[in-house]
């Protein structure tokens, strides 16, 4: 069995001591992070990555991993305990769970949360050790044709998920793929959009336009003004579920796995679409529709199984083909450039230890999650009474340590401020950070795949509609814009994120 | 007659683009653009940038339409403060060395709250460079001058 021997493999390298314990570092910073409100999964990575610049590939993105799910459920937390949802996929969470915390029943719903997450990601990071190898056979006979049209489908997609509007978020593409190309042409060596300045002549680093337009600006969003976070904090007692809550919960984490993994797949940002859809389902399979929005079990276990399996399933574009699906993935493509891997089909083939063990630790740091967290609750409940003006000191020089640390590069530092303030003006221009991290970080790919394909086909378009996978990918990213501008669906689309607010 | 409203965050977003736009299609401009066969370093960007003065022009249309919601508080407070931090810890780490750009730029992010006491951000920013340094010079091994050429070492 490959398979097995695969899954062999990868456990046998995440569970060494030196990668458990940077699992468990992830993890455990990642919670830190995510508990803290205002500060989601994406900004939370940001500020982390330089960490992990100074450990080997594998162990790096081990930790990278584990901050990201510990991340999402810090997450969960807060939107469970105060009403704050630290991210967009967890905003569903909070609709019933805060109803149950105030019903005296936060320590249920964490653990609610806890469990149907660590279900839904062990199903999951089965189904991404089933489904990666295969995928990444056909992707190994991509040509340059089929990863721009591929790339094309990324970038759309990601547009439909944005919030507002669908003309911003293209423009914010546009503007993020044209950042990507800062820098030195890689065909003829000219310097491009550098202004002169020959520290940006190998590109605008990206942990810098990732902390200045994730890190930076959410932070200067907070201090608009600066209200004391109400403590409505019933004391966390009675953590483990009845059995009556099992009962309640068993079926909803069956389907929210199901649906989470199905959508986590697609390019895009499956995660936050997986946690709506898994609501509005279990809204209307439910007996009782009434309890939702008053404390609802299914409410908590569905959308958080679902948004953990989303969250799992979005590595496989990014494993097998190499295209993030949600920014949290192009900070990992990010991560894992910086260490000289390139992301694609082959890293499978030619980095199985790697690849592998990326899969079996994903199973690993969401066990932590559950071992460590519940008991931990405790503690992240005292996390959140810090006032947020001494935090966001120590974020800054963290911010401002990691970036240089990167490439000891003064410029950067630079440009953290500049994105930082960029980021912030269009922020506050109702323009969604998301697509235009994905732009910047999938520009110079987009570009080089497109000249290498025109020069492949002698200058002749057509031969992204003559290629059977190009032309079908075109014809998707196409049909996916269509859906967005239909009158119908925009509207539809308008309620999921006036919900979320 | 009938006073026209202006949506002001779609009218300042869509000139941003435009402007953005302009900056990078001039930019392009300079560069050799080649053929669709072989195309030269300002192909693709002019298109993009062209692109996006195009959707700059939509979403300043859009704005005379309809008025959206405000654009609400800014905090200027945050950013006169917070922005300056990495800059001069960009400034000062060679110079100054890490122990002191750190302490300076803690203290300087420090008082974009109004409800920081000076006390308390001295204390922050001095515990928080103790901490840092453990952590990153000896900890992590980072190669960070501690103190630099500028206080004399």
């Amino acid at each position: 069995m490959d398979f097995l021997s695969n899954l062999a493999l990868g456990f046998s390298t995440a569970s060494s001591i030196e990668n458990l314990f940077f699992c468990l570092i992830g993890v455990l910073l990642g919670t830190l992070i995510g508990v803290l409100p205002g500060i989601g999964a994406t900004a939370t990575i940001a500020m982390l990555l330089p960490i992990t610049f100074q450990l080997e590939p594998v162990s790096s993105l081990i930790m990278l991993a584990g901050i990201y799910y510990g991340a999402q459920y810090g997450g969960s937390t807060t939107a469970i305990l105060i009403n704050m949802p630290g991210e967009s996929s967890s905003a569903v969470t909070a609709i019933d769970g805060y109803q149950m915390a105030r019903k005296g029943r936060a320590g249920a719903a964490l653990s609610i949360a806890a469990l149907g997450s660590f279900f839904a990601g062990s199903v999951s990071t089965f189904l991404v050790a089933i489904f990666a190898p295969p995928l990444t056979a056909i992707a190994l006979q991509f040509g340059s044709a089929e990863y721009f049209s591929l790339m094309i489908v990324g970038l759309v997609s990601s547009i439909a998920l944005a919030h507002g509007s669908v003309i911003k978020a293209l423009a914010m593409v546009a503007l993020g793929l044209l950042l990507g190309l800062v820098g030195t042409d890689i065909y003829t060596g000219t310097p491009r959009f550098t202004l002169g300045i020959r520290e940006y002549s190998d590109g605008l680093n990206f942990v810098a336009v990732a902390v200045g337009v994730f890190g930076i600006a959410e932070i200067l969003r907070n201090l608009e003004n600066e209200k004391t976070r109400s403590l409505l904090m019933a004391k966390v007692s009675g953590l483990l579920p009845t059995r009556d809550d099992f009962r309640k919960m068993v079926a909803p984490v069956l389907r929210g796995t199901v649906i989470g993994s199905a959508l986590g797949i697609l390019p895009g940002g499956g995660a936050i679409l997986a946690s709506f859809a898994s609501y509005t389902v279990e809204k209307r399979v439910s007996d009782k529709p009434e309890e939702f929005g008053h404390g609802a079990i299914a409410g908590v276990a569905g959308p958080e199984s679902a948004n953990n399996a989303g969250a799992q399933t979005s590595f496989i574009p990014l494993l097998t083909l190499g295209i993030p699906a949600n920014p949290v993935m192009a900070l990992m493509i990010g991560a894992m450039i910086i260490q000289g891997i390139v992301p694609g089909p082959n890293v499978a083939t030619e980095q199985p230890a790697l690849f592998w063990g990326i899969i079996a630790s994903m199973w690993i740091g969401n066990l932590m999650l559950v071992v460590l967290n519940l008991p931990l609750i405790g503690l992240w409940v005292k996390l959140l009474t810090i006032p947020y003006y001494v935090l966001f000191p120590i974020i800054m020089a963290f911010c401002s340590i990691g970036v240089y640390s990167v490439n000891s590069n003064v410029y950067d530092l630079f440009a953290v401020a500049f994105f930082g303030l960029i980021g912030y003006v269009l922020v506050k221009l109702r323009c969604e950070p998301a697509p235009l991290l994905l732009g910047f970080v999938l520009g110079p790919l987009l570009e080089e795949n497109l000249r290498r394909a025109m020069i492949l086909s002698r200058g002749d378009p057509t031969t992204f509609f003559k290629r059977p996978i190009s032309a079908t990918l075109l014809v998707i990213a196409l049909a996916v814009l269509v859906i967005v501008f239909l009158p119908s669906v925009r509207k539809k689309r308008d309620e999921v994120f006036q919900e979320e607010d | 007659m009938k006073s026209t409203t202006f949506d002001r965050a779609n009218l300042l977003c869509g000139l941003l683009f435009i402007a953005l736009g302009a900056f990078f299609a001039l930019q392009s401009l300079t560069l050799e653009l080649g053929t669709a066969f072989r195309m030269g370093p300002g192909y693709f960007p002019l298109i993009l940038a062209c692109a996006l003065i195009l959707l700059g022009g939509v979403i300043l249309l859009q704005s005379i339409r309809v008025e959206g919601e405000p654009i609400g508080h800014i905090a200027w407070r945050g950013m006169f403060f917070i922005l300056p931090a990495p800059i001069f810890f960009g400034l000062t780490v060679r110079g100054l060395g890490f122990v002191p750009a750190l302490f300076l730029t803690a203290l300087i992010a420090s008082f974009a709250s109004g409800k920081m006491k000076p006390l308390t951000a001295l204390v922050l920013a001095f515990c928080l460079t103790i901490f840092s340094v453990l952590v990153f010079s000896y900890g992590l091994g980072l190669p960070f001058r501690r103190f630099g050429p500028w206080l004399g070492f």
